[in-house]
This record gives structure tokens, C-alpha cells and sequence, in this order.
């Protein structure tokens, strides 16, 4: 393999990792007020996560754009403020690709989420659990192989995504130049058939850890809640 | 400990009107299934709001739709021994016992430390199973001794016993007395088995039909109760065993009964539950009949049955009340009347031991 080639497998672990990991606390917070909150415009805040999931990604990646560019009130409020920017950058690669993620990992954990008995949660209240609590110790224990589940698509989703990066971020070599999208440019250009392959035998094999890392865990959570309890 | 209960809640198609205020000891909420027992202790526990109302424990309010006082569940300190024990299942016995602690303010309530409740309730050898590992008898003292270290001031059991089979029950009663009677922490008990009220209760409230229609201590009230089944209870202690014919003797206000031979000690406590069916009224003292006991008392009312083929017959035998339920025809030719001095005859094989 090429340099060029490492850096963008590497590249695309680090973004899919940090777009997993940072969108997982919002997205168990979105689908647990999905699954058991009554409030109102309940279906506008469902449609809203489930957008990127059946807008272009295109789109999507336009609107990213548009939102976070560096001259957006948005984007230069961040850069000024927190000193984070994501235009053109691999934050940007990640932001893209939580986003698309997002509504696959929601979907997950509010299945598992609903799938939770809500009667033992009422008997965690009258042990004294306040809802918080009830969620940390008796939800969230019991849907944790939802949530794996959803953090493993979401994870596969953004290794893969590529419409809605290159919109947001371009396809800067070392920078946000991910894996599809070095694939992308290497069928573009005359004797990259062999690189672009590769890396394909590469993404596969990528994906596939990804799914028996997910199968090991479930069955390690399965196996310790039978020794623990 | 006193509870005070005063609402009403209205569901499609269901109306519930309670209240009264309880004393310490066992109440127990008794009536048919769909009186609204388990909404009732839905609405102590704080999960179900009701319409209007208030709830209130020893002054302090729970509830109070006027002022629009609600206390959640978790801030009430009311436990709650559900139907289908509800045990984490991800949780081993010992940390589903220990949940409530991380939570509970030891001040006040209940108390009791963990070795004393596995104690209590004879749990230490399931400590490190897991829940569905246990069978229903076993769960339901497991959920039990979990609600107790939550250190409740008061504690709701919705029907416990309703999901176990005869020889279940029999199994858990006991733990249901010691924890009455040993633990210090008031019970709101749900049934609709009269045995079990009779056995349990300090105090009565029978719901029919989302109403409140009797309340007091059980000796008064577990007679006026329309369940079909109905009886009277006496409170006896046993006075001796006749070894001989593997008999004990039980004395009560009531008079001597003679029942099958008990394990209870010579003074202790026993009450005895007599269905009404299970006595026969005579106008003179009856001779040479197999029952072995004949109680002396005088009519205190006699009412029909909604048929009219039978009639209830409420006894006075010396400041206790006993049950006959007789048919309209023997009263008749008895000429029952309230007033009228008569014998009450009891097969000894009929007693609730308890």
C-alpha cells in the first residue's frame, strides 16, 4: 500500500470513531425522549433526526455547509468563540458523518429502549430512583445491546460515507480525504484500479471487524450479566 | 403511622370514590376484581395521578389536586410489592435487595439492615442467584425484602400472593406476619382471598364497585363483606393440645373450639377464620352429633340472599360474630329471627389457622 493510502484508512478510522463516539450521548438522549418522553412536536423532532437518512446526502452535505462554512454566523461564531472549525477540515469529515449516522444509531436505541419493561422502571421510582437514575441503572443496562448495536451501524455508516463529506469538506489529501473518497479519485485516474481495489478489500474487511467486534461484545454483556447476576 | 386517603378518579367507564385513613398494623384494601383495589394503591404509590384529591401520610401530603401538590414516586417513600415481583433481571438477588439503598435516607421508616431482612425472610441462600433463576415464591420474598431496605414508611403489596399456587402461598404467609408484626412498617395489603384478609388484616376496607363500603378493624367488618365466601373471624389463643386425638384446643371470647392438631405453641395467638357455610344453626343444644364444637350465641341479624333460596345469618356469640349461611326454608321453619338464642354448630375441620 501507499502512503497516501494508509493515511486515508487512517484518516477514516479516526473520523468514524469520533463521529461514533461524540454522536452516541445525544443519540441515547434523543431516543430515550423518543421512546418514553410525551412532549410536544414528538413527531417534528423524529422527522428531523430521521432527514438525513432519506434526504441526498448531497443535500445534506450542502446544508452542512451552508450552517458551519467559515463564513456562516454559525461557523464563525464557533471558530471565533471555541476555536472549532469544520469547514475543510477532519472535524468537518466527522460532523458529516455523525449526522448521517445519527439516525441509524437513534433507531437502534429507541427499539431497545422501548423493548425495556416500563413496569420495572416504575418499581426503580418507588424504590426511590429518581427518572435519571432509573434510566442510568435499569434502561440503559437493559438496552445495552441495542445501544452496541446502533454505535455499530453508526460506525459502519460513517466508514462508508462519502456524498455528504465530500459536499461539506472537499476531498483534501491528508485532511478529509477518507477512504471512499480516495477510492473515488483513484477510479478517476488512469492506473489507480489496483489502489482502488485495495482499498476495497480494505473497507470490507473493515466492515466485517466492525460487525464481530459488535457480535463479541453483545455476547460478553450477555455472558457477564449470567455471571454477575 | 396514619394514612389518610380522600379522591376520586375517573377512568372510561370507571369510577372510583375512596375514602379513609388507616392505623398501623395490616390494611387491608378487599374486594372483587375491578373494585379498584390496585388503582387505589396505584394512586399511594404515585403511579397513577388521580382526578382529585388528597393522600396523605402522618400530615405530611403526597397528594393534593386542589393546591396541585403531586410528590413523585421516588420522593414518597412508600414501597410497592408489585403482583409480578418486577426483579431487575440484570441484577443478582443480592444487588436487586441493595437497590433501593443507594437511594434511601436511613431516618425514619422502616429499618433493617440487609442481614437482617435476609433473615427475616429466609433469602440468604439465593443472594447470588439470578432472578430468573428463582421461583415465584421465592421472587416474591426477594421483592419484598427489596422494598423493606428501601426504608418505606409505608408499605403497598398489590395482590402478592395472587400469581403463586396454594402451596406457594402457604409458603409466604408467614413471612407476610413476621413482617406485620416484627418489622414496624404499616402494610397496605391488596386482596380479594378472604382467607388471606382474615389471616393478615389489623384493619378492613372493602371496596365494591369503585366505592368504599365498609372500614374498621377485621373482626367487624370481614363478616358484612359480600364475596360469596362470606365468614366470621375470631381471634383465639390455643389452650392446650389433646394429644390423644390430635386435636387443639383454642380458647376464644366465643367459647372452647376444637380444631385439628396445630404447631403452635400452648398461648399463642391463633385466629380462626369459619365460613359461613361450614355452620349449622340448632334452636336447642344439639346431642349425640359428630361436631365437636357447639358456641352459644343469639342472632343479630338475619339477611337474605339476592336468590332468596338462602339467607346469611349473623351470630352474636358473646361480642364475637360468627357466620351461618342457612337455607330460606330452615329459616322459616326456625322462625330465625334477630334476638332469637341459639347454638352455632361448627365441623372442626373448618378453621384458617393463623
Amino acid at each position: 500500500m501507499t502512503p497516501e493510502e494508509w493515511t486515508a484508512v487512517r484518516l477514516s478510522l479516526l473520523v468514524a470513531t469520533t463521529a461514533t463516539l461524540a454522536s452516541l450521548p445525544l443519540g441515547i438522549a434523543v431516543a430515550w425522549l423518543l421512546a418514553r418522553g410525551r412532549f410536544w412536536g414528538k413527531s417534528l423532532v423524529d422527522t428531523l433526526v430521521h432527514l438525513p437518512l432519506i434526504m441526498p446526502p448531497v443535500v445534506t452535505g450542502y446544508l452542512l455547509l451552508l450552517t458551519f462554512g467559515r463564513r456562516t454566523p454559525v461557523g464563525a461564531f464557533l471558530a471565533d468563540e471555541l476555536g472549532i472549525v469544520f469547514s475543510f477540515r477532519w472535524t468537518g469529515a466527522a460532523l458529516a458523518c455523525a449526522v448521517m449516522g445519527f439516525p441509524l444509531l437513534v433507531r437502534a436505541v429507541r427499539l431497545s429502549i422501548e423493548a425495556v419493561d416500563a413496569r420495572l422502571e416504575a418499581a426503580a421510582g418507588t424504590l426511590g430512583a429518581n427518572p435519571l437514575w432509573v434510566f442510568a441503572t435499569v434502561t440503559l443496562p437493559l438496552s445495552l445491546p441495542g445501544v452496541i448495536a446502533g454505535a455499530i451501524l453508526c460506525f459502519a455508516k460513517a466508514m462508508g460515507e462519502f456524498g455528504a463529506t465530500i459536499t461539506f469538506v472537499s476531498n483534501i489529501p491528508g485532511e478529509t480525504q477518507t477512504l471512499p473518497s480516495l477510492i473515488y479519485t483513484l477510479t478517476q485516474v488512469p492506473g489507480g484500479d489496483a489502489g482502488a481495489l485495495r482499498l476495497t478489500l480494505i473497507s470490507i474487511a473493515l466492515s466485517m471487524l466492525a460487525l464481530l467486534g459488535s457480535e463479541l461484545l453483545a455476547r460478553r454483556i450477555g455472558a457477564r450479566r449470567t455471571a454477575v447476576a | 403511622m396514619s394514612l389518610d386517603v380522600d379522591v376520586d378518579h375517573v377512568r372510561e367507564h370507571f369510577r372510583l370514590t375512596a375514602r379513609f385513613s388507616s392505623a398501623p398494623g395490616l390494611t387491608a384494601l378487599f374486594g372483587r376484581s375491578g373494585s379498584g383495589k390496585s388503582t387505589l394503591v396505584d394512586i399511594i404509590g404515585g403511579l397513577v395521578r388521580p382526578t382529585r384529591g388528597r393522600v396523605k401520610i402522618d400530615g405530611q401530603v403526597l397528594v393534593d389536586t386542589e393546591r396541585g401538590v403531586f410528590v413523585p414516586k421516588h420522593r414518597r417513600r412508600v414501597g410497592y410489592v408489585f403482583q409480578d415481583s418486577r426483579l431487575f433481571p440484570h441484577l443478582s438477588v443480592r444487588n436487586n435487595l441493595l437497590y433501593g439503598r443507594w437511594f434511601a435516607r436511613p431516618d425514619g421508616g422502616a429499618s433493617g439492615d440487609l442481614a437482617s431482612v435476609v433473615k427475616l425472610l429466609d433469602i440468604g441462600p439465593l443472594l447470588d442467584r439470578r432472578p430468573d433463576s428463582l421461583s415465584g415464591g421465592e421472587k416474591q420474598r426477594v421483592a419484598i425484602g427489596r422494598a423493606l431496605l428501601a426504608h418505606p414508611r409505608l408499605l403497598l403489596m398489590d395482590e402478592p400472593l395472587a400469581s403463586l399456587d396454594e402451596a406457594r402461598r402457604a409458603e409466604i404467609l408467614p413471612y407476610i406476619e413476621r413482617l406485620r408484626d416484627d418489622a414496624g412498617v404499616p402494610v397496605v395489603y391488596v386482596s380479594h382471598s378472604v382467607a388471606e384478609v382474615a389471616r393478615l388484616a389489623t384493619t378492613v376496607v372493602i371496596l365494591t364497585e369503585g366505592k368504599v363500603t365498609a372500614v374498621g378493624p377485621v373482626l367487624d367488618i370481614l363478616p358484612l363483606a359480600d364475596t360469596g365466601d362470606a365468614g366470621g373471624v375470631l381471634d383465639a389463643t390455643v389452650a392446650r393440645h389433646d394429644e390423644a386425638f390430635q386435636l387443639t384446643v383454642l380458647a376464644s371470647v366465643a367459647g372452647e373450639l376444637q380444631v385439628p392438631r396445630l404447631a403452635a405453641p400452648v398461648g399463642a395467638p391463633v385466629r380462626a377464620y369459619i365460613r359461613a357455610r361450614d355452620v349449622m344453626i340448632s334452636l336447642r343444644p344439639p346431642e349425640e352429633i359428630s361436631a365437636l364444637n357447639v358456641l352459644v350465641g343469639r342472632i343479630a341479624s338475619v339477611t337474605p340472599s339476592s336468590s332468596g333460596a338462602q339467607a346469611d345469618v349473623r351470630l352474636d356469640c358473646n361480642g364475637a360474630t360468627l357466620m351461618a349461611r342457612v337455607t330460606a326454608k330452615s329459616v322459616q321453619r326456625l322462625a330465625l329471627a334477630p334476638g332469637r338464642p341459639v347454638f352455632a354448630v361448627i365441623k372442626s375441620v373448618s378453621f384458617e389457622r393463623s
